[in-house]
């Protein structure tokens, strides 16, 4: 026990706790089998994944070192800055595939809406635990009104699966403050009713193309279907023990599209078959509990609240990717949290584990003092 | 103090209700996380197999395979119809880094003209970049050997070779052998409907006439299958299983090519058509048809122009002559009459008649001239055979009407299809009194019958048939059908063609038989015979009939005379024969369209050539 304590020691003085680092580690080892074989064998795009993995752990780190005060003293502040920069993507946004996401500050050019997946769960983290949880009635429904700002924001430029995790992430704060289950089956009949206002007034054509086609692919088997058939053959075809790495047709001759980023756990599934999705499924599964454990010992309510709700956005990243690639879900833009190539999502995703080292390694330093 | 404490205990309220909270999250975790594997127990373990399918259907294509074509042989062995491989070269655009710049030094080293790039350019357009295109059909030896040595320089640039039907003998033997030729949408249409377009998947050519035709469905083999993986553009990645085609049958003929080849060129720039056939079995030794051209440009494809201006030739070169030519026999069926009229007893052999140089129908004005303007005298039936007298057999024809006529030779194979095993082939005309009412609408004349006699009015016949004819004969009733095929092989197995007979032609009296067969002899060998120069000094013994078939009917008082009048209206020269005169192994057919002189002087020496040709030939192998 107290070799253990010493062991620890030097993780905590780096605020690193080891459980979720290695789990994070196994993800993007994966992540980088994956890729390469998803590629197509290509050498440079995994050798970019390397290097978005290294960028996004050292962010990571850096992050876990902040003084968590700091961190919450900035919540309000980092949110009012991205609703300003999500305002100047709506005026000035760069385009690209018909929607609007990125703003070019000069500088750097910069998704704001990345910037966004932290900082709603901080500042209605903050704006809930400020006067103790439960909030008062008035409080909570403030606490709404702040979170669907940015959400319909990044809903118009448009990216649904984006404000899908925004939402998510601003509701899992409002529930684990101990928003009374009356509200919550309230908040759920008005979800209800704002469908029909998403559908016909909000969402974009293709949108809808996507919804219709997840409710019945074969529909449209050469056009939006095409993507879910084929995924579902991928994965159907991997069976119990899939076909090997590098082995996957699906994949490797090119039938699966988007195989490297959305698809990317087709690919896995129709390679590495049942086994390998269940090892998944328990590496998810443990990152995913290992963050709620953190957020059980976080000493604040603030970091209990901002904790939980970026363990359980991760859980709705990993849910929405995998539901939609496997046809449970509609396909909405989601990557698979970790695994898929690309570098944003990535980077925002290891920042919010830092911020969950942060609090996972706080709480030790206090109970030492 | 107060408030501090409050604070400690909502501290503990707010842990236990966030606890409280989280195990309800972790129990929804779990829960959806169940729903998520579910379903992919579903998909890979449940539907596992449907998926498989799927997946293979995505990446499998069975891509056809076209059988080799079975090899033609003459009878001794030399090959007819061959399969030989062309070069093409072909280039892949994926592959080239720079198509401009490729095709230009190409153009360079191989002499290409503008017209040749642009149709590359024009065939990429349709073609996916990472198919093989075309861009020389046919390479040249010297093309292929300046590629090879600068091969290297050309990435994506490469020879290919493919089998291109090929046919050494070209125009000697095309209307017997005929070709094949692209399949187009007729030939689809048939393929079809005899549910055998599935066996043509990967075929390009098919027979289009004779033997290449006949003998189609032997020749072409069965198709064969390669499974590959392709990749979502159709892209081969490799092959996976293999069912090689199996080849066609390799077919060898009676022909003999030496002796088609010598009958060829005897024709010289004459029209007409040469026939020499074993009359024991029917097997054809030789078939010639002139004019005629080279079966190579149906095989490499034929321009537009080329088939036109076959199409459009006054001399009809498509026509095969042999065997769908209808040339009025002339004088060769007197012997066929001659038997018909001592089985009648219309004659006995030594009937006499009196020939003036003309026969006339009592009570008619009208006179059939003899080709002997001065008349042949006392004739009986050999001497009319031998020195061919017209008068004779305007009587004999004249007492036994057209009706006996017509029966008795539809019994020698007369105005029917012989059956020779190719498609092209008519049944010309004998006629008869229900056919002429059938085609004219008239009655039949008397004056009609009397042409009869000598193998004119509205009788025609094809030299199959009058091969035929004569092979019924010198069997003595025997009637064969004229046969191109000797043997079929399949790999090492010979299997020999069908002899057919047809329902043979029965005398009361046999010995009539030899009356017109001693006649024949006679023909050749009697000094008053009309082949008789011919055939001065031959090695062997033979038997023969000359004939000279009028193409246009002369006015009375009109004198006929072959260099004066228009080409096309020049008489026939025939002449059918056998050799050697006892036990015939050979019967030879001679026509020979709008020629200066007639059957005696034109077709009789080209009937001596050959036979002689044929037993020196005979003779030089028996050597060997």
């Amino acid at each position: 026990m107290r070799s253990n304590e010493q062991n620890n020691n030097w993780l905590q003085r780096f605020h690193i706790d080891g459980p979720l680092f290695l789990g994070l580690l196994a993800l993007a080892i994966l992540s980088l089998v994956t890729v390469y074989s998803a590629s197509g064998q290509d050498l440079a795009m995994t050798e970019r994944q390397v290097i978005r993995i290294g960028l996004a752990f050292t962010a990571m780190l850096v992050i876990a070192q902040i003084p968590l005060g700091v961190v919450e003293r900035f919540s309000l502040p980092l949110f009012a800055i991205g609703v300003v920069l999500l305002l100047g993507v709506l005026l000035f946004g760069e385009s690209s595939k018909g929607a609007q996401r990125w703003l070019n500050l000069g500088v750097v050019t910069i998704q704001p809406s990345e910037i966004m997946k932290l900082a709603v769960p901080m500042a209605i983290a903050w704006f809930l635990a400020e006067h103790g949880i439960p909030p008062t009635k008035r409080r909570m429904a403030a606490a709404f009104l702040l979170l669907m700002v940015p959400t319909l924001m990044i809903a118009k430029q448009p990216d649904l699966g984006t404000s899908i995790l925004i939402a998510s992430s601003g509701v899992f704060v409002l529930f684990l403050s101990g928003i009374s289950w009356r509200l919550i089956t309230f908040f759920a009949a008005a979800l209800g009713a704002f469908i029909p206002v998403l559908w016909f007034f909000l969402m974009h054509g293709y949108q809808r193309q996507r919804v219709l086609t997840f409710l019945d692919p074969e529909r449209d088997p050469l056009g939006a279907g095409y993507q879910i058939i084929q995924s579902k053959i991928a994965i159907g075809s991997g069976g119990v023990e899939g076909k090997g790495w590098l082995q996957g047709t699906q994949s490797q001759l090119e039938f699966l599209p988007e195989r490297h980023t959305d698809f990317i756990f087709s690919v896995f599934s129709e390679e590495f078959g049942l086994v390998g999705v269940i090892g998944l499924f328990l590496l998810y599964g443990f990152v995913i509990f290992r963050g709620m454990i953190i957020s059980m010992r976080a000493q604040r309510v603030y970091q209990k609240l901002l904790a939980g709700s970026l363990t359980l956005t991760f859980f709705v990243y990993v849910l929405v990717n995998i539901g939609m690639v496997s046809g449970l879900l509609p396909v909405v833009g989601v990557p698979l949290p970790l695994i898929s190539y690309g570098g944003t999502s990535m980077v925002t995703l290891l920042a919010g584990f830092g911020l969950l080292m942060a609090i996972a390694t706080n709480k030790r330093l206090v109970m030492h003092d | 103090m107060k408030q501090k404490r409050v604070t400690i205990r909502d501290h503990h309220a707010e842990s236990a209700l966030f606890g409280r909270r989280v195990f309800v999250s972790l129990i929804i975790v779990v829960i959806a996380f169940g729903v998520l594997f579910t379903n992919m127990y579903h998909l890979q373990v449940v539907d596992h197999q449907s998926f498989q399918t799927r997946s293979n259907d995505n990446r499998i294509k069975v891509v056809p395979l076209a059988p080799n074509r079975g090899l033609i042989y003459d009878r001794r062995g030399r090959i007819l119809a061959e399969n030989r491989p062309v070069m093409s070269l072909e280039v892949t655009p994926e592959k080239v880094q720079n198509l401009d710049q490729t095709l230009s030094a190409l153009q360079q080293l191989l002499e290409i003209d503008q017209e040749t790039i642009d149709e590359f350019h024009e065939s990429r357009r349709r073609e996916r970049r990472f198919n093989q295109i075309i861009l020389l059909d046919r390479l040249t030896e010297q093309q292929a050997a300046r590629f090879a040595v600068r091969q290297h320089e050309f990435p994506g640039v490469s020879i290919e070779a493919r089998l291109v039907r090929h046919y050494p003998y070209g125009e000697a033997i095309t209307h017997a052998l005929g070709y094949v030729a692209k399949i187009n949408r007729n030939d689809l249409t048939k393929l079809r409907g005899e549910d055998k377009q599935a066996n043509y998947a990967a075929t390009r050519v098919i027979g289009k006439l004779g033997i290449e035709r006949y003998y189609e469905e032997l020749l072409h083999g069965t198709i064969g299958y390669q499974q590959v993986e392709v990749d979502i553009h159709g892209r081969n990645i490799r092959t996976l299983s293999v069912e090689p085609p199996i080849p066609g049958q390799d077919l060898h003929l009676e022909l003999d090519v030496e002796l088609q080849q010598y009958a060829f060129d005897l024709l010289g720039n004459d029209r007409g058509s040469i026939i020499l056939m074993d009359p024991r079995d029917g097997a054809i030794r030789a078939m010639v048809s002139k004019p005629s051209y080279d079966p190579n440009w149906f095989a490499q494809g034929i321009s537009f122009a080329q088939y036109q201006s076959l199409l459009n030739s006054h001399h009809s070169p498509l026509l095969n002559r042999s065997t769908q030519g209808g040339y009025p026999p002339a004088s060769t069926v007197k012997p066929q009459l001659a038997v018909l009229g001592l089985e009648q007893g219309t004659i006995t052999p030594t009937t006499q008649i009196w020939d003036p140089g003309w026969f006339q129908i009592d009570g008619v004005d009208h006179r059939y001239r003899d080709w002997l303007a001065w008349g042949h005298g006392w004739v009986n039936v050999t001497d009319a055979i031998v020195e061919s007298c017209d008068t004779f057999y305007y009587d004999l024809a004249l007492k036994l009407g057209i009706d006996t006529i017509h029966d008795d030779m539809i019994r020698y194979g007369f105005g029917a299809r012989t059956g020779i095993d190719i498609a092209e082939e008519s049944a010309a005309v004998m006629p008869s009194r229900g056919w002429k009412r059938a085609r004219f609408n008239q009655p039949w004349y008397a004056g009609e019958t009397v042409s009869i006699g000598i193998g004119q009015s509205y009788w025609t016949t094809t030299p199959i048939q009058l091969a035929v004819g004569t092979s019924v004969l010198v069997n003595k009733g025997e009637r064969p059908v004229p046969r191109l095929l000797h043997a079929i092989q399949e790999g090492e197995v010979v299997l020999p063609a069908v002899v057919e007979n047809r329902e043979p032609v029965t005398l009361t009296n046999p010995r009539n038989w030899d009356v017109a067969l001693r006649a024949m002899n006679l023909t050749v060998s009697s000094i008053k015979g009309t082949a008789h120069n011919s055939f001065r000094g031959a090695a062997y013994t033979s038997g023969g009939k000359t004939g000279t078939a009028q193409v246009r009917s002369i006015g009375q008082e009109e004198e006929y005379n072959a260099e004066e009048i228009d080409e096309r209206y020049r008489d026939n020269a025939m002449y059918v024969g056998y050799a050697p005169a006892e036990n015939p192994e050979l019967v030879v057919v001679i026509a020979v369209e709008n020629t200066i002189g007639g059957g005696g002087s034109v077709a009789a020496p080209m009937a001596r050539k050959l036979l002689d040709f044929y037993f020196e030939q005979d003779q030089r192998y028996a050597q060997q």
